[in-house]
Order: structure tokens, then C-alpha cells, then sequence
């Protein structure tokens, strides 16, 4: 009887010390997290500059309404969203399953090649970019001393090229990024099932759509909210690449609250307004990827 | 079919290992080259590296930028991994249903977007005092729910056996961590010092909003600045997005190894 007491005592002592490994960590997400968070909920209701700010109810998201610029940033997030993610995780995916094959030698050489876009910073690789494809850049004179182009294209000048340029520097930046992961899937996916399936003579797109895809589907989930969640959040590029131009043809949200909040004068009642919206989009297609992806 | 098959895969993966080499292979030798030959597409080193050194010095202080990031970024790796490891570590050894339920509410952070957070943590910053600090710069990132869940995740692999044997020799609970787990757990840490220490190098959204003074500025933030004016001196600012890139391919480089190991180890 004794012994048993003494033993309670003691898990509950470790319970106890559990909770204490966990507190910096909570205290400071709900600090750094929660906390700014709802207090941006409850300075979106408001309008004005320092301490002038007064309650003013859902102006700030009517408002948003009619902000042309607000929504151009949004439909450009969806837009980089929509056509961006799908075709990196594709590429990804072929190109993991292209790695795990057995036959193909050198793959630590392959994988660092292919990983290392992710080693650079996000502002260097937007300039990298920017350099890249500006008027005078290495794209333009290549294209024009092999003959393609007589006179050089302004691709960060116009609309659609400009958002075809971010979309390739994402693409070239995070593929790898997500091949690591589906790799590190595919080591738990044993390599028999591929055999066997070349066996029974199915193809290689078979396995690919037939064995890879559907064992790989929670690191595809896995990297699809990651992906959204990024895009969603986009900054850097659309800053330092095409600086939200031209007339802001290429600016997303964050870049727009940015520069309402701290370029222009700054309006933090509307600026944390427009953050707020980001907040529910990256909720509700985080929810709906989840839901989704537990279907199948 | 299988011959196709083979050299279709090397075909793939050598054009985009090539493609995804070859922004970085120009930048690197612009940095070498002076701005009219960048401009006029060439492509092997040359011997422009030290003026455009020079030219760089003079546009930026790149001495100061360049100990602010390293600052910054060991500070909160260093912070990051102690607070975010004994956590999972917690999670996992001491798990019970309050700590699940706490677990399932922190990774709803995941899902909070740093620009929401961004203006009242600029108005509280700025408040007690911490723009311009090292401490400002790491507070809001130093705990992650990702960071967490990959140490829990690994913590799952961690036997319980080797926790009983050292509590019988007397070990405390703390010291089972630091001694035995964190020894144990190298690859994993590895894998999170990768990650913690390539985010906080490269932030350039939050330091941006609060190093308003110039002598805290990061190296994206100096990278960055050497935009601005009309004429653009390629070479210079190759040689400076160079220099910001350098300290992470390192730490990618001599990493790589664990860092695969670390995320499969936590994905399984």
C-alpha cells in the first residue's frame, strides 16, 4: 500500500515535470501567436492613426471591397497559387520517384543539385531572378545572340510576363524543397512493390499514378498545405523581384498590407484587416485540403 | 522499355540538376565579372572580384550586416532547438491527454500567417522596447509548432528502456534530456538546426519591420538596399547576394546527411 502511494507520488511528480518542458514553448505560442492574433481581430474593428483609433465595426473590411488594389493582390495569390503549386509538386513527385529509382546512379549528386535552390536566401534568389530577366539581363542577350528575339522583351514590364517570371523563380526555388520530403516518404514505401509491379508489366506512369501517388498521399497533404500556406504569404519575391509591378500587376497581400502599413501613412486598423482575411483563407483551404485528403 | 526508361530518367534529372544549378553558377561568376560584361552574358570568372568588393564596401556596411546575421540566426537557433526539443521531448515521454489536447491546440498556430501577427507584435515590440534587439528579432519564432512536432516525432523513436535504466542510476528527468536524449538525437537536431538557422538567416520580412536603424540591418536587408538607384551595378550586387548565400549553402552542405536522416526519421 505504501509502495503504491509512493509511486503515484512519483508520476505524478514526472507528469509534473512534463508540463514544465512544455511551458516556454506554449507560453511563448501563445505570446507570439495567439495572442498578436486576436489582437488584430479586435484592431481590424477600428480606424485611425496612434491613439486616436476609434471602434468603427466592419468599415475596414467593407472597405476592402472596394480597394482595387486589395484585390488584384488577392486574385495574384491565387493566381500564383492555382497555377504555381500544382506544377511544382507534380515536377517534384516525378522527380523523387525518378530518384528512388534503383538503376540511377549518382543520386547524392542529383538530390544536392536539385536541393540547393532552397539554400538560397528568398531575396537573393528574387534578384538572382530579377537580374536574370531584366531589360539588359543574361536572358535577353542569350535570346537575342542565338537569334530568337531581335529586340529584347521587358519581361518584368508586362503583366503577364512578370507574373510568369515569379511563378518559374518559385518553382525554381521550392521543388526541391518538396522532392526531399516525398523522398523521405518513399524510403518507407518498400521497393519489392515497384518490382513486382515491372513484373506484372506495369509501366512506369502506372506505378507512378498506381503505387507512388496513393502511398505518397499524406506527404502530398502534407506538402500541399505547406505550399498554399506559403503562397498565400508571399513577400519577398514580390518585392525584391518585380517590386509589385507593373502598376501592381504582381503584387500579393502581404506586400500590399506592408506598404499600408508602414510605406504609406500608416492605417494598422486596415492593414490588420486585410491580415485577418489572409488568416481565414489559409484556415479554410488548410480545412479543406484536410477534409479532402482524409476522403480519399 | 527499360533502356527508355534509364535514359529518360538521367535526361530529366541532368537538365533540371543543371537548371537549378545555373542561377546560382551565374551569380557566382558575375560577382567576379564588372557589370558591362554580366550584361553582355558572360559566363566564366574573370577578374573583377575585388573592385567589385570595393564598390560593395563602399555602397553598404557589410561588415555590420553581416554580424547582425549571424547574431540573429545562432541566437535563435540556439533558443529555438533548446525550447522546441525539450518540449517534443515533453510531449512524447510525459504524454498524457491534457498534453494532446494542448499538442492539437498549439498546431492551429501553424495555421496563423506571420503577416497577422506582424502589427501587433510591432505595436507590443515597440512598446517594451525591442526594435533594433537581437531579442525582438528571435521572440516571435523560437517556438514552432513544426519544430515541436519534429522533435516529437522523433521522440517516438527514443526507447523507453534507456529512460527507466537512467532513472534507476539516478539521473533526474533533466538530465536524462541533456545527457541522453540530445546525444542520441543528433541527426535530429542537425535536420532542426538546418531549418531554424536557413529561416532566421533569411527572414527578411520582420526584420525589416523592426531594424529601423541602419546599423542593425540583416544581409537580405543590405541585399536588398543595393537596388535601390537607377543604374544597377550588376557585378557588386552579385558579389553581395553571393555573400548572403555563402553561410547557408555551407551549413546545407556539411548537413545534408543528417538532414535527410532527421526527416525521414520524423515522417516515419
Amino acid at each position: 500500500m505504501k509502495s503504491k502511494k509512493k509511486s503515484m507520488g512519483l508520476s505524478k511528480r514526472r507528469n509534473l515535470i512534463g508540463w514544465i518542458f512544455l511551458l516556454p514553448a506554449v507560453l511563448l505560442i501563445c505570446g507570439m501567436s495567439f495572442y498578436p492574433m486576436i489582437r488584430a481581430l479586435v484592431l481590424s474593428f477600428r480606424t485611425g492613426v496612434g491613439a486616436n483609433m476609434k471602434f468603427t465595426g466592419f468599415y475596414n473590411y467593407i472597405r476592402m471591397l472596394q480597394d482595387k488594389v486589395f484585390i488584384q493582390a488577392l486574385f495574384n495569390n491565387f493566381f500564383y497559387l492555382i497555377i504555381q503549386v500544382p506544377i511544382m509538386l507534380l515536377l517534384a513527385l516525378v522527380l523523387a520517384s525518378m530518384l528512388n529509382d534503383k538503376d540511377v546512379k549518382f543520386k547524392g549528386l542529383f538530390r544536392t543539385a536539385i536541393f540547393l535552390p532552397c539554400a538560397t536566401s528568398l531575396v537573393s534568389y528574387a534578384i538572382i531572378f530579377r537580374a536574370l530577366f531584366a531589360l539588359d539581363g543574361f536572358i535577353n542577350t542569350m535570346l537575342i545572340k542565338i537569334g530568337i528575339l531581335d529586340v529584347p522583351i521587358n519581361w518584368l514590364g508586362n503583366a503577364q510576363t512578370a507574373k510568369t517570371v515569379i511563378i518559374l523563380a518559385l518553382i525554381w526555388r521550392w521543388t526541391g524543397y518538396n522532392m526531399v520530403f516525398y523522398l523521405a516518404g518513399l524510403q518507407n514505401i518498400e521497393y519489392s512493390i515497384y518490382e513486382a509491379a515491372e513484373i506484372d508489366g506495369a509501366s512506369p506512369f502506372h506505378q507512378f499514378g498506381r503505387i507512388t501517388i496513393p502511398l505518397l498521399k499524406p506527404m502530398i497533404l502534407l506538402t500541399a498545405i505547406m505550399s498554399t500556406n506559403g503562397t498565400l504569404q508571399l513577400f519577398d519575391e514580390s518585392v525584391n523581384l518585380t517590386n509589385g509591378g507593373p502598376a501592381n500587376a504582381t503584387i500579393t497581400m502581404s506586400h500590399y498590407i506592408y506598404k499600408m502599413s508602414f510605406e504609406y501613412s500608416p492605417n494598422f486598423g486596415y492593414s490588420t484587416a486585410m491580415s485577418f482575411v489572409v488568416l481565414i483563407l489559409v484556415a479554410v483551404l488548410a480545412f479543406i485540403q484536410m477534409k479532402t485528403g482524409d476522403k480519399r | 522499355m527499360r533502356k527508355l526508361k534509364r535514359f529518360l530518367n538521367y535526361f530529366v534529372l541532368t537538365a533540371v540538376s543543371l537548371l537549378s544549378v545555373f542561377p546560382l553558377y551565374w551569380m557566382a561568376v558575375s560577382a567576379t565579372n564588372k557589370s558591362v560584361d554580366v550584361i553582355a552574358g558572360r559566363l566564366i570568372p574573370g577578374t573583377y572580384l575585388l573592385e567589385n568588393w570595393k564598390g560593395l564596401l563602399q555602397a553598404q556596411n557589410v561588415g555590420s550586416a553581416l554580424i547582425n546575421s549571424f547574431r540573429n540566426s545562432i541566437m535563435l537557433t540556439l533558443a529555438g532547438l533548446l525550447i522546441c526539443s525539450i518540449a517534443g521531448y515533453g510531449f512524447e515521454i510525459y504524454h498524457d491527454k491534457g498534453k494532446d489536447t494542448v499538442m492539437s491546440i498549439l498546431l492551429l498556430a501553424m495555421m496563423v500567417p506571420f503577416v497577422a501577427t506582424l502589427i501587433p507584435l510591432f505595436q507590443m515590440f515597440s512598446k517594451i522596447g525591442l526594435l533594433n534587439s537581437t531579442l525582438g528579432f528571435i521572440l516571435p519564432t523560437i517556438s514552432t509548432p513544426f519544430l515541436i512536432m519534429l522533435f516529437r516525432q522523433s521522440a517516438r523513436s527514443f526507447p523507453h528502456d534507456i529512460i527507466e535504466a537512467a532513472r534507476i542510476d539516478g539521473l533526474s528527468e533533466f538530465g536524462i534530456f541533456l545527457r541522453i536524449f540530445i546525444p542520441t538525437m543528433r541527426s535530429t537536431y542537425a535536420a532542426a538546426m538546418t531549418i531554424v538557422f536557413m529561416n532566421a538567416w533569411n527572414n527578411y520580412l520582420w526584420p525589416k519591420v523592426i531594424m529601423l536603424s541602419n546599423e542593425k540591418i540583416t544581409m537580405p536587408m543590405m541585399v536588398a538596399n543595393l537596388l535601390t538607384g537607377y543604374v544597377i551595378d550588376y557585378g557588386m550586387v552579385m558579389l553581395g547576394v553571393l555573400v548572403c548565400t555563402v553561410p547557408t549553402v555551407v551549413i546545407f552542405s556539411l548537413l545534408q546527411k543528417s538532414f535527410a536522416e532527421g526527416i525521414t526519421g520524423a515522417v516515419k
